[in-house]
């Protein structure tokens, strides 16, 4: 290893990301660690707290019941999302006007603002005037949004599906595109189907991208705030009230600071710790040669 | 094991082909023998590739038909056809371990797992692959990684052919020639027709015996390494096979005797038959290969430029009436000194003339 050390000049070469990082990660961070051990009453005035914030956080029902409903949601979204997305990808044209048609198509979602998105499905959900809504009630389903949790939650998650399944296939697509066309040719020559050529040749080279989907959407889903703000705020009642619309109410409703701080951070490792999780599995096994 | 007949097999990649630059072959018709080791050869983009995965079944051709044993197999899927082609890029699954890539084939074609497992261990023995047997396929190198993959070929002990694309490409080259021989120490112990494709002549010459020459989608001489070194059927097989590729001189008939510029040079080939050709505009050629020609005090007299050392012999290149051509000079022969009146011969019965870059008179085939 001692022969790489002569390259320490390169070392300048990132500081300028380094600062960069510093001013929009690190500081405010470190201001949030600084909330989440003090008590404040404004005039710039704090009180030492110690661990008090954490440990009332960690022993709340309050936060229990939104990380539930959070851990819930993300599970549902994963589940669907990225069987689908491979399901679409795999459904789409290789060559051809199709291809372009397919790709602007399945981008339109991600184009829209995130806000925008939340007030297209609020009106397309509502029940006396929205497609979506007066439709489900047609059917004879009682279908509520703003006043059944059920409703509620499979507004939620179809809004999500729909927002960003796109993403998944748009991975997808990009790795099933890079297959050499000879796998394709044995499989066929070794007399594979469909089901086998899917199992043994597409899914394996498809896991590199398939791992920053599930890393990508999981962080995103774990995170969601503006859509189901937008389309419910977290009601009715609480019952879509997520971690991060529940951080919110803490810090901004409430105007709790030391609570919401340490709120902050323990939602930031739990997904760095999830994160690495599902990077340590999926990666299992990965060649280190 | 079978006799492979192509006829008329013609294939374009566009859907309405007009132009002659259309079509990717231009009309095959071959008969590869059972057991035979024939290399296909020809430069990049010639349809050496087009034509193996017709032959394979991944390709369906625009006209023309292929029979298996006389039966035609032009509808049959490559599983149909019971074929076997290695690629130029090792492939193997992934997730399998060699044993299992190995399998994969028999275990596809519902054979039982006693037979499966002795099969696998007999070709895993053939290609020395025993001691990795239960190692995940994508941790071996490119060899190994080629070698599972013709032992996916070889382990259905009755497929027709065993078709490679260029499959050295990848391989070191102290890796290559282990290959090459393991190769044909297969195809001489087990007798399976094998085609192998491959721009590179000396790979053909020491694995086939018999080599068929692609060029511009057309076969321009099929036979043994020595036909198509001693006999070029075509200015382009000259070019191709040989290293330097044959010399070529414009050619004229004047008074019923062959000339290259004012220089009068015999051959064996009957003038008469093409003079009609030779009015009607076509070019008229004599190609001599450099190891057929001499230097000598009784030739005649042509101007040296340059002698290169490439080690067991020399290349001389010389002049005749302006025309750049290359003589093969063994490493016992001298140069004549001095240099300047220095004379050369060609040897009368390999000096080949060409009509239109076909050789005259045409073999007897």
């Amino acid at each position: 290893m001692n022969h790489r050390v002569t390259h320490q000049k390169a070392w300048w070469m990132v500081l300028p990301v380094v600062a960069l990082v510093a001013f929009n990660a690190v500081i405010p961070l470190m201001t949030v660690v600084n909330y989440s051990f003090q008590e404040t009453f404004g005039d710039n005035v704090f009180f030492w707290e110690g661990t008090r914030w954490y440990l009332q956080i960690l022993q709340s029902d309050r936060f229990h019941a939104a990380l539930y409903r959070q851990l819930i949601f993300t599970g549902i979204v994963l589940a669907v999302e990225i069987p689908l997305g491979i399901a679409i990808a795999l459904c789409m044209p290789r060559k051809g006007i199709g291809v372009s048609v397919c790709l602007v198509l399945m981008a339109l979602p991600l184009l829209i603002p995130w806000n925008v998105v939340g007030a297209m499905w609020n009106i397309f959900a509502l029940p006396d005037i929205g497609l979506l809504g007066r439709g489900i009630n047609a059917l004879g389903i009682d279908y509520n949004f703003t006043r059944q949790p059920l409703s509620a939650w499979f507004t939620v998650i179809l809004m999500d599906i729909w927002h960003w399944t796109s993403l998944v296939v748009l991975l997808c697509y990009a790795g099933l595109c890079a297959i050499p066309n000879a796998y394709y040719q044995a499989g066929k020559i070794d007399g594979a189907g469909n089901w086998q050529i899917f199992r043994h040749i597409q899914l394996p080279k498809l896991k590199r991208v398939l791992t920053i989907a599930i890393l990508l959407r999981f962080m995103d889903s774990f995170m969601i705030y503006t859509e189901p703000f937008v389309l419910t705020g977290g009601g009715p009642g609480n019952a879509t009230t997520f971690l991060s619309i529940d951080l919110v109410k803490i810090a901004l409703g409430q105007f709790d600071l030391g609570p919401a701080a340490a709120m902050s951070l323990i939602y930031f490792i739990i997904i760095l710790l999830l994160c690495w999780v599902f990077h340590t599995l999926m990666m299992r096994g990965e060649e280190r040669s | 094991m079978a006799q492979i007949v192509l006829e008329n097999l013609t294939h374009s990649y566009v859907p309405n082909p007009q132009a002659d630059e259309d079509w990717a072959l231009k009309g095959i018709d071959l008969v590869w023998e059972d057991g035979g080791s024939y290399a296909l050869l020809g430069p990049s983009g010639c349809g050496k590739s087009t034509l193996l995965n017709i032959i394979s079944g991944l390709l369906s051709p625009t006209g023309g038909r292929i029979l298996f044993d006389g039966e035609d197999v032009s509808a049959l899927s490559p599983v149909g056809r019971n074929i076997a082609q290695i690629f130029q890029f090792p492939v193997v699954y992934d997730t399998m371990t060699v044993f299992q890539n190995l399998a994969f084939p028999l275990r596809n074609r519902g054979l039982d797992e006693s037979a499966v497992e002795a099969r696998v261990r007999e070709v895993a023995d053939m290609l020395e692959l025993g001691p990795t047997l239960e190692r995940r396929a994508h941790r071996l190198g490119a060899d190994g990684k080629q070698k599972i993959s013709l032992g996916r070929g070889l382990v259905r002990s009755d497929v027709n052919v065993i078709m490679l694309d260029e499959p050295l490409t990848v391989i070191d080259p102290h890796l290559k020639w282990q290959l090459r021989s393991k190769l044909k120490q297969l195809h001489q112990r087990f007798g399976f027709t094998m085609i192998y494709v491959t721009h590179d002549q000396t790979e053909a010459l020491t694995l086939a015996d018999r080599i068929v020459l692609l060029h511009q989608g057309r076969v321009v001489q099929s036979g043994s390494p020595e036909a198509l070194f001693e006999r070029p059927e075509h200015t382009f097989v000259g070019h191709f096979i040989g290293s330097p590729g044959m010399n070529r001189f414009p050619a004229a008939i004047r008074d019923n005797a062959l000339h290259i510029g004012r220089q009068q040079i015999p051959v064996d080939a009957d003038l008469s038959a093409i003079i009609p050709a030779v009015e009607r505009g076509a070019t008229l050629e004599v190609g001599v290969r450099p190891e057929h020609i001499r230097l000598c005090a009784d030739g005649f007299p042509v101007e040296v430029r340059k002698v290169s050392d490439v080690g067991r012999y020399r290349i001389v290149e010389a002049q005749l009436h302006g025309i750049a051509f290359k003589i093969y000079l063994p490493e016992s022969a001298r140069l004549p000194a001095p240099v300047a009146g220095a004379r050369a011969a060609f040897e009368r019965a390999r000096t080949h003339v060409y009509v239109d870059g076909w050789l005259h008179p045409p073999a007897a085939s």
